[in-house]
């Protein structure tokens, strides 16, 4: 299953080393990797995104934390939680292909950062499956994708948790009872609902 | 030994704010924390350090191989329950300590390791002799620190103490670069002092598991408590002993448990795993609950997982959390320091009667259960089941027994009788080959009136007989006891199992032994048959200084009983035929 971990670890040179080397250890490939600083001072906050065994969860979770520099995990697991990911893909588009771009670009409540001749740069926000859908079908158009960078996923758990409420929780194991999601929805249509209102 | 004239500097710095060099802060903060030994091998990116050290009481030990000094701080940490300190130059200065950092981290033994480095001008420029070893190490260290500024010497060795030894304690390093030796900070001991250890959350004894393990335990009728190293490492002897003498519960040790119950403790079965007592390992099977304290479930001990101990309920008592439903998956795990686990659980254990269990249990001992090597008949055979028997009763018990790697290893474990913690020191977890001759000098340092006996195999002793002239040097009494049968005995016995006798690589040719010891000035005995060993050991005790005995036993002698890998806890492999060596009755 896909195990999806927020740390905290110390602002501090050879941290992500230290993170990787555990799931490398482990034979695990991290799907995805964000790290950026947090609300707390001399903290970055990252994101991992892994495949791995139900029970690995709470292995890996024990280890993150035995590492000298990690001061808090939670592994979100199926809880109710917002996930976003940034990407920016430039398109090659000339004066007569451009406007087809612009529609696709409306469509997918994205945005052109920028412009020139022969190219444009579109930014996107969203959950990984708005993002996938927009590649593929600028793959299905004239225009040729000439470049992709995305940022890889971003987490954050819905409702008033503070990072320090976060390690209250502890466990970071399934919302027991799905009080915060009555209905069982997957979470991606949940985020899907959230996406496509107005911003 | 021990002794060092160094003594008159005064300790002013470590209560006075002090301007210092980095070399100096490095000795004045292990003073501070108590260091009195140190054992390492200069070279000159830590040349600075060296060059400091008269001025500071501490004994440094001249290894003669670094992998010497990483087993000797572990060995030393391993006897005395003490932070074990080594030191090496930077590159293949730090790269030797690796083997030794391992074996401390696979048994948890807290050692804390420095090491020099290039300046950090030229630092990740190839400079000579650089190397990147808190990169090379991260995997087989706590923790490690890479430290190019003077004022961060002192903050990142007494950090590196705490990590070492608290919760489960593991080896640290911390490389300091050769300019931040050499400049010049303030050092303010009781400043440097790391933040509180930080609790791992997970981390928490609750009530309810609390209440829960106690009802298994009342409920159960063949439980078997599993007793590790953790033990050892927590000081909860003698809350085990409680736990199991108020609820008559037997207890079976994994190798490096051995020494936390006294053997000779009526509930003691004695070691479990590949090589245990089959009476052991049947308890095991047909145990309803397990109780594992301090222990990690290592397939050593477990042998196939899936059918081990199918018929237990398992309650797993650990300090780290990540070791919970590992490689067995437990009913009620208790996560924190087993003597603290233990002292909230006893009060909610009661009296149980355990009698028919105990004797289900003597059952299945049975005609193995006993074995008289004493009484066997002379006949012209040496084994090695003997020899350690009888340093076994010479030493009345009593001494720290450092073993290397291999057969002699498992026969220690079978006839030599641990009564107290901290008196069998082996490398466990790596199998470091090796590592009992430098370790026995650092359990030597450690416990410098204790007797310490090295048992050792041909090969092994090979890996590190160097430290022979670090034995010499440092004029310090061992007694090395060499199990010679000119194989590398473990693997031929596993070539004669499974590999249809293909005895490929194992013969060994060594060097005359006595010969080699004389060459250091150390003294020796060749020893052939059984008759000659009482008065051997004797002598070796009673000479002033190191002793070497060199058993020639018997060549194609194989470890018995044995669970193939794969197999399961009791599927032994049993002596063949009716040997007295191991199935007569009666030893006392």
């Amino acid at each position: 299953m896909l195990h999806t971990f927020v740390a905290y670890v110390e602002d501090l040179p050879g941290v992500l080393t230290r993170v990787a080397s555990l799931f490398r250890r482990l034979n695990i490939n991290i799907n995805s990797l964000t790290v950026g600083r947090s609300e707390r001072a001399g903290l970055s906050r990252l994101t991992l995104v892994c495949e791995a065994s139900a029970e690995a969860g709470h292995r890996i979770r024990a280890s993150l934390f035995k590492l000298e520099n990690v001061v808090d995990v939670d592994d979100i697991a199926q809880a109710p939680s917002v996930t976003r990911e940034l990407a920016l893909i430039k398109v090659g588009a000339n004066r007569t292909t451009r406007s087809a771009i612009f529609e696709l670009v409306e469509v997918f409540r994205a945005r052109i950062v920028d412009l020139t001749a022969e190219s444009l740069m579109i930014e996107m926000t969203g959950v990984e499956s708005k993002i996938e859908g927009l590649i593929q079908v600028l793959n299905e158009s004239e225009s040729p994708i000439l470049e992709i960078c995305r940022s890889g996923k971003m987490t954050m758990r819905r409702g008033h948790h503070t990072s320090s409420v976060l390690r209250a929780m502890g466990t970071g194991e399934d919302d027991p009872a799905g009080l915060d999601n009555p209905d069982g929805q997957p979470l991606e249509t949940l985020d899907d609902r959230v996406a496509s209102e107005p911003e | 030994m021990g002794t060092n004239a160094n003594t008159q500097a005064s300790n002013a710095h470590l209560t006075t704010p002090t301007r210092l060099t980095g070399a100096e802060i490095v000795w004045a903060t292990l003073v501070g924390e108590g260091v009195t030994d140190v054992f390492g091998y200069p070279g000159g990116a830590i040349l600075p350090v060296y060059d400091a050290l008269r001025k500071f009481p501490i004994h440094h030990t001249l290894v003669r191989h670094e992998q010497g000094a990483s087993h000797m701080a572990d060995g030393y940490s391993r006897a005395s329950g003490k932070v074990g300190v080594c030191i090496a130059t930077s590159g293949p200065g730090a790269t030797n300590l690796v083997t030794g950092i391992a074996t401390a981290m696979l048994d948890s033994i807290p050692i804390v390791c420095i090491t020099g480095n290039v300046s950090s001008k030229i630092l990740g420029t190839d400079a000579f002799q650089e190397v990147d070893i808190t990169g090379i190490t991260l995997p087989v260290t706590k923790h490690n620190f890479l430290i190019n500024r003077t004022e961060d010497i002192a903050p990142a060795i007494r950090y590196a103490f705490q990590i070492a030894k608290s919760a489960r304690p593991g080896p640290v390093l911390v490389d300091i670069t050769k300019d931040a030796q050499q400049g010049t900070a303030i050092f303010d001991f009781a400043a440097a002092k790391p933040r509180p250890v930080r609790p791992h959350p997970m981390r928490k004894i609750e009530v309810s598991g609390l209440d829960h393990a106690a009802e298994m335990i009342r409920n159960s009728k063949r439980p078997v408590i599993l007793a590790g190293h953790g033990i050892i490492e927590s000081g909860a002897m003698e809350q085990v002993r409680t736990l199991a003498e108020r609820a008559q519960i037997p207890i079976a040790l994994t190798l490096l448990g051995l020494g936390a119950v006294p053997a000779s403790h009526p509930l003691n079965l004695g070691m479990m795993g590949m090589h245990g007592e089959s009476w052991v390992n049947h308890a095991i099977q047909e145990a309803d609950l397990l109780i594992a304290c301090g222990m990690r479930f290592d397939d050593r001990v477990t042998g196939t997982t899936a059918t081990y101990a199918t018929k237990a309920k398992k309650i797993h008592i650990d300090v780290d959390p990540s070791e919970i439903n590992k490689n067995i998956k437990v009913d009620q795990p208790l996560i924190g320091d087993l003597r603290e686990v233990l002292e909230e659980l006893l009060p909610r254990i009661s009296g149980r009667d355990g009698v028919a269990w105990l004797k289900t249990i003597d059952t299945l001992k049975g005609a193995s259960a006993v074995r008289d090597i004493k009484n066997l008949p002379d006949l012209g055979h040496l084994y090695a089941a003997h020899v350690i028997h009888d340093i076994w009763r010479i030493t009345g018990g009593n001494a720290i027994v450092v073993t290397d790697v291999g057969q002699h290893q498992m026969w220690e474990a079978q006839y030599y009788h641990h009564e107290q913690p901290r008196t069998l020191i082996t490398s466990g977890g790596l199998g470091t080959m090796g590592f009992a001759l430098p370790a026995a000098i650092g359990a030597k340092f450690a416990c410098p009136d204790k007797e310490v006996w090295v048992i050792v195999g041909d090969g092994g002793f090979q890996m590190t007989s160097s430290e022979l002239s670090t034995i010499a040097q440092e004029k310090i009494k061992i007694n090395i006891a060499i199990i010679n049968n000119g194989y590398l005995g473990m693997v031929r016995q596993w070539q004669e199992f499974f590999y249809e006798r293909n005895y490929e690589s194992t013969p060994l040719v060594s060097p005359d032994f006595v010969k080699l010891a004389d060459a250091h000035g150390i003294a020796g005995l060749t020893v052939r048959t059984r008759a000659e060993v009482e008065s051997a050991v004797n002598q070796a005790r009673s000479t002033p200084g190191a002793f070497l005995l060199n058993f020639m036993v018997e060549k194609e002698e194989s470890v018995y009983p044995m669970i193939p890998v794969g197999a399961a806890l009791h599927e032994m492999i049993r002596r063949p035929g009716n040997d007295p060596l191991l199935e007569s009755p009666d030893d006392k």
